[in-house]
């Protein structure tokens, strides 16, 4: 490096585009970089905290798999977070900008909801759990297609208007939740049909969640299968990587957009309904927790494939459980646990820039010019 | 290769290492551990004032306390209840409204624990040995700050700013919801109190914390003609707005006199200290926890923060304590039917929607001897009446 003489134009280094690299390559700097992560953020807790790093890490590992119970909820967050995830992923790949996911899920719960309420002391059981399905998909489906229809026919902008949606609902929830609150005023529903569980999605097996993770998996496989297999998938990657491409070989590209958005509309209305009917049994304006957009991490970080989904959820719910463990434990607040997430979902996605990437440094030869 | 290899090995090794940490065990019995469950964390008022309570009435009773802060009102609540009791806490406390049906939902399945949540209304009805719930009479705290603002109106009256009639305080509430109701009506009653002319307007944010919300209410309300406001909501929202305006605030959960100097009267708070020694005091000794917990000055659970003599109207002090005095004697009572008119008629009985459901049923009578018998069938309030003399802006929250 010493040798180098400044040249006029050059810069120092610049990024190159990389040829693919052998898998156990890029499996290795992924590695490399949760190590790195977890040295930074060990560097950090001593610097701030004067906590013993491994201990801290310990207590991360036993916030999220401490004991069955923490097993099952970890494992029932990641299915509400991979499921809704897979719900942004065709409209991703098409690139479209669904950033209203969040919206679009509530949606669903509030339609859930409605029907656990309106409907709870008058249909049986299964028929109730049908119309629900039915209505909480509906819904979101709807909450989904109106901004690509907008976008179809006016070229109106997606992130703009998916984004919008998600107030629009939130607000919906807010004044419906009033409107039925118990007791009265209280602006909250309070656990739904909790003395007969009318609308509550059966438990199977006595474990409260695996339904829901049962579902999730169906839908997983689903999608899996759907944008790599059918007909519906091929338009979608063709759409996301040129529409112009896509119009050329006779692909309507105004249909895909709608369809695939009425599809991810349709699974964050399920997520709703797995929220509402299969977990909380109630509704709030934070029945999905921001899952809307942490969802769109998931996407992109899995690269759209439904199975590295599975695991960049699993990650990301792992390193929340655990941190809020570390909240508890060392009496920390809980900013410093995102500051920890934060630090590693950094590496995770900087890794995934070099496995991309290279940095090409200037070479010493003058006169040879980019 | 190597380093690949080298990499792998750290790894295995930080791993290795986290899994060693993790083995110990908090073997020492002989001391009680309580698990306490938060909305928010402190950056919360509301949060707060529980945090606080909960430190200093674990350290006094020489407990292990354990807290999880940012819990919301959902199946998480049930979780980390389960959680905590299965981390081998004797006592779980929940301080959220929302968390209620799910601390029951634990409650049900850990019966050898015992679960104390505040605020809420139904450990009188669901008849669970190990779930109560907990209040304290914050509407005879109200009340005395109510007196306060009605002697500070009086003061301006004599002083000319306005006249008799024009006495008009605003109140900020956050939902048309019975603990707000019992709040503001007591307020406006402790002020009529003193100053029989006032009139109170309340408008509502929809939320318990909206800061901006509750800054928009208040700057309302004083562009209305309130001379006085006073709030039930979590946020500084309305303090600001008064300071800002130069307008008196009489305020809720602590005292604002650090933000609002030139005008902040007082305040009255719950402090929870009491109930959490009582609960943790009662499983030391193997008996049980009231279900239904309300309690008042005597006991600390009621409080007035310090009054701000610089704003407050002077003889303040010797009438609240006045007041206090006769409360505590039972010559006086907050809601006594003679001070009050509904529909321009004085009550001689009323139901109340004491025992929730979502049908609102009115089930029990709440009229006696002459006053409203508040947080006597359960420890939540459920004074929900519209007196006279208040205007409720917006009552669609």
């Amino acid at each position: 490096m010493s040798k180098l003489t400044k040249s006029a134009n050059e810069p120092l280094f610049h990024i190159v585009k990389r040829d693919a690299l052998p898998a156990w390559l890029a499996w290795a700097i992924r590695i490399g970089s949760i190590v790195a992560a977890l040295i930074v953020c060990a560097l950090v807790t001593v610097v701030l905290t004067g906590e013993n790093p491994i201990e801290v890490y310990a207590t991360m590992i036993d916030g999220a798999i401490g004991s069955n119970r923490r097993i099952w909820g970890l494992f029932q967050n990641v299915a509400m977070l991979l499921c809704i995830s897979l719900a942004v992923t065709p409209a991703f790949k098409m690139r479209f900008w669904n950033i209203g996911a969040e919206g679009q899920a509530l949606i669903g719960g509030l339609a859930t909801a409605a029907c656990m309420i309106l409907f709870g002391d008058k249909l049986p059981q299964p028929v109730l759990l049908i119309v629900m399905f039915a209505t909480s998909i509906i819904a979101g489906a709807i909450w989904g297609f109106i901004p690509a229809f907008f976008k179809a026919k006016w070229n109106t902008n997606e992130t703009l208007f998916t984004l919008m949606m998600n107030y629009i609902a939130i607000q919906l929830v807010s004044f419906f939740t009033y409107k039925y609150s118990v007791p009265k005023g209280s602006g909250q529903l309070g656990v739904i049909n909790r003395a007969t569980e009318a609308g509550w999605l059966p438990q199977l097996g006595g474990h409260n969640y695996l339904l829901n993770i049962v579902i999730v998996l169906g839908v997983t496989v689903f999608m899996y299968v759907y944008l790599k297999y059918s007909k519906h998938g091929y338009e979608i990657s063709v759409v996301g990587e040129s529409e112009n491409t896509a119009r050329y070989i006779g692909i309507n590209v105004k249909k895909v957009i709608m369809r695939t958005m009425l599809l991810s509309g349709a699974i964050c209305g399920l997520t709703g309904l797995l929220l509402v009917s299969g977990t909380d049994h109630t509704l709030t304006r934070d029945t999905i927790e921001g899952r809307g957009f942490t969802a769109i991490m998931v996407s992109w970080l899995g690269k759209f494939n439904p199975v590295h989904m599975i695991l960049t959820s699993f990650l990301l719910v792992f390193l929340q459980k655990g941190a809020i463990e570390i909240s508890t434990d060392f009496g920390l607040n809980n900013s410093f646990s995102d500051i920890i997430t934060g630090i590693i979902i950094f590496f995770i996605i900087g890794s995934e820039f070099f496995i991309n990437y290279t940095v090409k440094f200037r070479e010493s030869k003058k006169g040879v010019n980019a | 290769m190597k380093k690949l290899l080298a990499i792998l090995l750290a790894v295995v090794m930080v791993f290795a290492l986290a899994a060693c940490g993790g083995g110990e065990d908090n073997n020492d019995k002989d001391t009680l551990k309580v698990g306490f469950i938060f909305l928010h964390d402190e950056n919360s008022t509301y949060d707060l004032n529980f945090i606080n309570a909960a430190k200093a009435a674990c350290e006094e009773m020489g407990v292990e306390m354990v807290q999880k802060v940012n819990i919301p009102e959902s199946s998480l609540c049930y979780e980390t209840a389960a959680d905590l009791a299965e981390d081998g806490c004797d006592i779980i406390f929940a301080d959220s409204f929302g968390h209620e049906s799910y601390i029951i939902q634990a409650a049900k399945e850990y019966p050898d624990v015992q679960f104390c949540h505040a605020t809420g209304t139904m450990a009188h009805t669901e008849g669970l040995d190990n779930f109560n719930n907990a209040f304290a009479s914050i509407y005879e705290g109200r009340y005395l700050a109510g007196i306060a603002a009605g002697m500070k109106l009086n003061e301006m009256i004599e002083a000319g700013d306005f006249k008799a009639e024009e006495a008009k305080i605003g109140y900020v509430g956050a939902y048309t919801y019975a603990e707000v109701i019992s709040g503001y009506t007591s307020f406006y009653l402790g002020a009529k109190s003193v100053c029989p002319t006032v009139t109170m307007e309340v408008q509502f944010t929809g939320s318990w914390y909206d800061e901006g919300a509750e800054k928009e209410a208040a700057t309302k309300l004083i562009n209305n003609g309130c001379k006085l406001i006073s709030q039930h909501a979590d946020s500084m929202g309305a303090p600001t707005a008064c300071e800002n305006a130069g307008v008196p605030n009489v305020s809720y959960n602590g005292s604002t006199i650090d933000a609002c100097p030139n005008t902040f009267i007082v305040s009255s708070r719950i402090d929870w200290t009491p109930y959490m020694k009582h609960m943790i005091q009662c499983v030391k000794d193997g008996k049980d926890i009231e279900a239904d917990w309300c309690k008042g000055f005597s006991e600390g659970s009621v409080a007035l923060t310090a009054i701000n003599d610089k704003v407050a109207a002077e003889g303040t002090a010797e009438a609240i304590e006045a007041a206090k005095a006769e409360l505590l004697d039972g010559t006086r009572h907050v809601f006594d039917t003679a001070t009050f008119t509904v529909k321009g008629e004085k009550l001689d009985s009323y139901m109340a929607d004491v025992d929730t459901d979502a049908n609102y049923t009115a089930d029990t009578e709440v009229i006696k001897d002459g006053y409203f018998h508040e947080s006597e069938f359960r420890s939540a309030p459920y004074f929900d009446l519209q007196i006279d003399g208040i205007t409720l802006l917006n009552s669609k929250f």
